[in-house]
């Protein structure tokens, strides 16, 4: 894999984490952290997408419903660009994301926001997660086919 | 036709206080939060956000306070609400087969990879009400199990396998995705609009048209493959970006009905499908519009369409409920002129009508 596409990798996943998580408990990690001064390049807007299903679940794409989402762009001063889009209108998660986003791609930053941010709250999503899956376990069924009897 | 009339601005604006007053109800009982709607009423949220067509927990939380629980009306809100924001672009379509399945059935297999799960439904409950639930009722906690790592694939991917289903039809190289939001409906409409118009009908109106189709109005022979319902991901490819976005995850419902098979002298018979996917925890929503989709398609499968469930122009003309109730509901706007005229032409018709039947002694006496 190139330098590049693991980069890419690197944000994808972090994104795909802090997406789930409330913009205050990424704002409570990210306190603790000397941060790099920064700036907004792109102030939060809130919008829509287009949600696409596939007919059938595997088929040709259709168009489902619109979702709000926000989003923002963030920029260090040693140059990194981060964006945030998350689904709903909260601005200041999507600010949170572009500067997590633009930490990321931060030599000086990366590992420290992966250790500092990112795994705890991917630790956290998790948890509930695997929550979620042991109490929709539980309702698991075997259906019997009651089979006619000869006599 | 309707009229603009002038006049009546005082009426109005205390019609609208005198309407927020009866809205917040009896001052001494608390207010309703959008909290408490979105957790409790949560199937009501799931429906205003279908057929709303915005997947936006809050908001549709608020346009249920608003309209006081009138759903059709809290849509209709948050139908107007989307209008006012720019569309960022489209999202990856979603994979309901990597869906974090909450519940999930079949009526159809009784042994499927990834099992039967029931999750929270009202299946099988006895429909009687429950007075513990009036005031303070504490739930007990969940039951757990051990979590399963094991794949939960569509069953009509593993039927799909040995031939005896129809596959989902493949996109045409460079065909545009119909957009009813961007361009106004033209028919024959291909099933990309035909979906995306169900997926925003109102459910009562999909209810009884499936319902027609099985008392023998389109009759197309259904069995529920599966419904699944759960999380899936969502993911948006930002060009500034410049790669596929995870923006989160929304819940979805869907239903993948199996339906009478077809053959013929060149394709080996083989099962028909209907398709229904929707927002939230919405399962009669999803019946409901599989069994249309797949009777939507009798022109395709070569099926005499005489029933008003096949019939594409009756179906998505009138499955909108904000279109409806607008034409409905604007009756009883002033119609004041449009009234009159009719008015005098109907004194004009009796008038006629009493001279020609009267008697002729009353026409000699007049004389």
């Amino acid at each position: 894999m190139t330098q590049h596409n693991t980069q890419q990798a690197q944000r994808k996943a972090a994104m795909a984490v802090l997406a789930h998580a409330e913009a205050g408990e990424i704002a409570a990690r990210l306190r603790d952290l000397a941060l790099p001064a920064h700036q907004d390049l792109r102030a939060p807007e809130n919008g829509l997408v287009m949600l696409r299903g596939r007919v059938g679940g595997d088929g040709a794409p259709f168009n489902l419903g619109e979702a709000t989402v926000s989003r923002a762009a963030v920029r260090l001063a040693s140059g990194e660009v981060g964006f945030g889009y998350t689904l709903g209108r909260d601005g200041e998660k999507a600010r949170l994301i572009a500067l997590c986003d633009a930490l990321v791609q931060s030599r000086d930053f990366g590992g420290l926001v992966e250790r500092s941010v990112i795994a705890p709250l991917r630790e956290q999503l998790m948890v509930r997660r695997t929550r979620a899956a042991e109490e929709t376990a539980a309702t698991k069924v075997d259906f019997y086919t009651m089979v006619r009897g000869e006599g | 036709m309707y009229v603009a009339v002038k006049g009546g601005e005082r009426a109005i604006e205390n019609a609208h206080r005198l309407l927020a007053h009866k809205r917040r109800g009896d001052q001494s009982v608390a207010e309703v939060t959008l909290d408490q709607i979105s957790e409790q009423l949560g199937l009501a949220v799931d429906r205003v956000m279908s057929e709303g067509s915005l997947y936006d927990r809050e908001l549709a939380a608020l346009a249920i306070k608003q309209a006081r629980g009138d759903l059709i009306e809290a849509i209709f809100l948050v139908r107007a609400f989307r209008a006012t924001l720019p569309r960022f672009g489209t999202s990856e379509p979603v994979d309901t087969g990597a869906m974090r399945v909450r519940r999930r059935v079949s009526a159809t297999f009784k042994d499927i990879p990834g099992g039967q799960i029931l999750g929270p439904t009202f299946d099988y409950t006895h429909r009687l009400l429950d007075p513990s639930l009036a005031e303070g009722f504490v739930p007990e906690a969940p039951a757990v199990a051990e979590a399963s790592t094991a794949p939960t694939p569509r069953v009509t991917d593993i039927l799909g396998r040995d031939g005896l289903i129809e596959s989902s039809p493949e996109a045409e190289d460079g065909a545009s995705v119909g957009d009813l939001t961007r361009e106004p409906l033209n028919f024959p409409a291909d099933r990309d609009l035909r979906l995306q118009n169900l997926a925003r009908g109102d459910e009562g109106f999909l209810l009884a048209m499936g319902y027609s189709t099985q008392r023998g109005y389109g009759r197309n022979h259904p069995f529920v493959g599966e419904i699944r319902f759960g999380e899936v991901e969502v993911e948006f490819l930002a060009e500034d970006v410049g790669f596929a976005v995870p923006l989160g995850a929304i819940e979805l419902t869907e239903c993948q009905m199996v339906n009478q098979f077809k053959g013929s002298a060149t394709e080996a018979p083989c099962f028909t499908r209907g398709y229904g996917l929707a927002f939230g925890q919405s399962e009669r929503k999803t019946m409901s519009m599989a069994l249309v989709d797949r009777a939507l398609r009798a022109r395709e499968l070569g099926e005499e369409a005489l029933a008003p469930a096949q019939d594409e122009e009756f179906v998505m003309s009138h499955s909108d409920n904000v279109q409806a109730t607008g034409f409905v509901e604007h009756l009883k706007l002033p119609h004041y002129v449009d009234f009159q005229s009719e008015l005098g032409l109907l004194r004009k018709l009796r008038q006629e009508f009493a001279e020609a039947n009267a008697p002729d002694a009353m026409k000699e006496a007049a004389e």
